[in-house]
């Protein structure tokens, strides 16, 4: 067998971000703009990272200064869009500029995605396939924003764009992909709205410092059996319960929703919003049932 | 301490020689059994977990609450946890007062807000061989968010 087709990254910046009403690479999120987070994120992983954007937003501080891949004109107005191709034209214009490269695609609004979820798709990936993705803990569906693309997918996705296909999901349903499950559950949850916005701040500690801070939680019961453990150290940028339980809820796939429990801080009832300092002891009570 | 966790079987006798008093007329108590059945299903055994701190805190506050709201002499509650068998004895109260009236209704309210407000769980296995958390499982609700999309997706 021959040896697989490099791999770099690839962060899609050059959405309209019309429902966020501000452009969504520049959110800051913990103390750093969103795109320098998911750059770092990637680079982490994968080298080089290029920055795909439309040619306007070029010269944007957030974008300017990074490695820029901008949409190719040669390829806009393909398929019967009105440019609402975006990341088609992105994942395209980077095929059309190395032809032999297979990108780390990912999204930048997707502020949750983590080292776990691209250490898990890039251990998964066949490049004997035309991508590998993550299935949608939502939908079961393919996520082509958070997928490995390989070169041979080019000519396809030509293809299904000369069909007036735009969709790079549904490309992905009919295409042969490899679709995994994701293991962290919250790292694709994408931030489309202020209120999303508003809710990833919260559970990425975006009112704190930044810093991690080292927390002490016990499980009990049902939420021991589905943590498969009975207490943790955990180091989180949450500085809320709430944050703190949205997080291992995410991780640990609790059927318990928050507002079935009470939470406990020091051995004492507590509230969701309690801000939190290192070393605090936390314990989430699903509902009791003694007698 | 008037609220206890109990690893091993609660002695009922020496839990009433506890609320003796000479100025008492009354004496109430109220043991919780371990049954055969819930919910139409056939219970083997049952499990009980304490988060003992929190308990043991919410415990006390719920006996300091009866002493305020009944005029009653003393108050004791003995929880068991671990391992329990059908008949075994999970939990006790007993109240002494002056008239019989304020003991039923102390001990009353202290098994009542015991049940609601003490983190203590109860497993039950099924003589099927199934189990569950009692509360936990059926009203389990999915909190994950709805993807939110720019469109429509179909296979």
């Amino acid at each position: 067998m021959s040896a697989p087709p490099p791999l770099h990254g690839l962060v899609l910046a050059g959405g309209a971000s019309a429902r966020m009403r501000q452009d969504k690479a520049a959110l800051v999120y913990a103390g750093a703009a969103q795109l320098d987070r998911v750059v770092a994120l990637l680079a982490r992983h994968v080298n080089p990272v290029f920055v795909s954007s439309r040619a306007a937003q070029a010269t944007e501080p957030t974008r300017a200064g990074k490695p820029l891949i901008l949409d190719d004109p040669a390829l806009v107005g393909l398929g019967s869009g009105s440019g609402a191709a975006g990341p088609m034209l992105g994942i395209r214009s980077a095929f059309g500029r190395f032809p032999d490269i297979a990108w780390l695609v990912v999204a930048c609004d997707l502020p949750l995605l983590s080292d776990a979820a691209l250490a898990q798709l890039l251990a998964a990936r066949d490049p004997s396939r035309l991508a590998t993705a993550f299935r949608s803990v939502h939908d079961g569906l393919p996520e082509p924003l958070c997928a490995i693309w390989e070169p041979a997918a080019a000519a396809a996705l030509a293809a299904y764009q000369a069909a007036e296909g735009r969709c790079p999901r549904k490309f992905l349903i009919r295409a042969d992909a490899l679709l995994i499950e994701p293991v962290d559950r919250r790292a694709l949850d994408n931030v489309n709205t202020p209120e999303e916005y508003a809710q990833a701040q919260e559970l990425l500690g975006a009112n704190g410092n930044g810093q991690p801070m080292q927390l002490r939680i016990q499980y009990y019961a049902l939420l021991r059996e589905q943590a498969g453990r009975s207490e943790e150290n955990l180091e989180t940028l949450a500085t809320t319960p709430a944050a703190v339980y949205a997080q291992l809820h995410a991780r640990y796939g609790f059927t318990l929703g928050r507002e079935q429990l009470k939470v406990a801080v020091n051995g004492a009832f507590s509230d969701w919003a309690h801000v939190l300092r290192p070393g605090d002891a936390l314990v989430f009570i699903p509902p009791v049932a003694g007698g | 301490m008037r609220f206890r966790l109990l690893q091993t079987a609660i002695d009922t006798v020496a839990g009433r020689g506890e609320l003796s008093d000479a100025g008492a007329g009354a004496y109430v108590s109220f043991e919780g059994w371990v049954r055969d059945h819930n919910e139409g299903r056939a219970v083997e055994r049952l499990e009980y977990e304490a988060f003992a701190e929190l308990a043991l805190t919410e415990g006390e506050l719920i006996l300091a609450e009866a002493r305020q709201r009944f005029p009653i002499q003393h108050a004791l509650c003995v929880h068991r946890i671990g391992e329990l068998r059908i008949g075994e004895l999970a939990v006790w109260v007993g109240v002494s007062s002056v008239h019989r009236g304020e003991a039923f209704g102390a001990c009353r309210y202290i098994i009542d807000e015991v049940k609601h407000r003490v983190p203590i769980w109860k497993k039950e296995h099924y003589r099927d061989g199934d189990s569950g958390w009692v509360n936990c499982e059926r009203c389990a609700a999915s909190a994950a968010p709805a993807h939110e999309h720019d469109h429509e997706h179909a296979p």
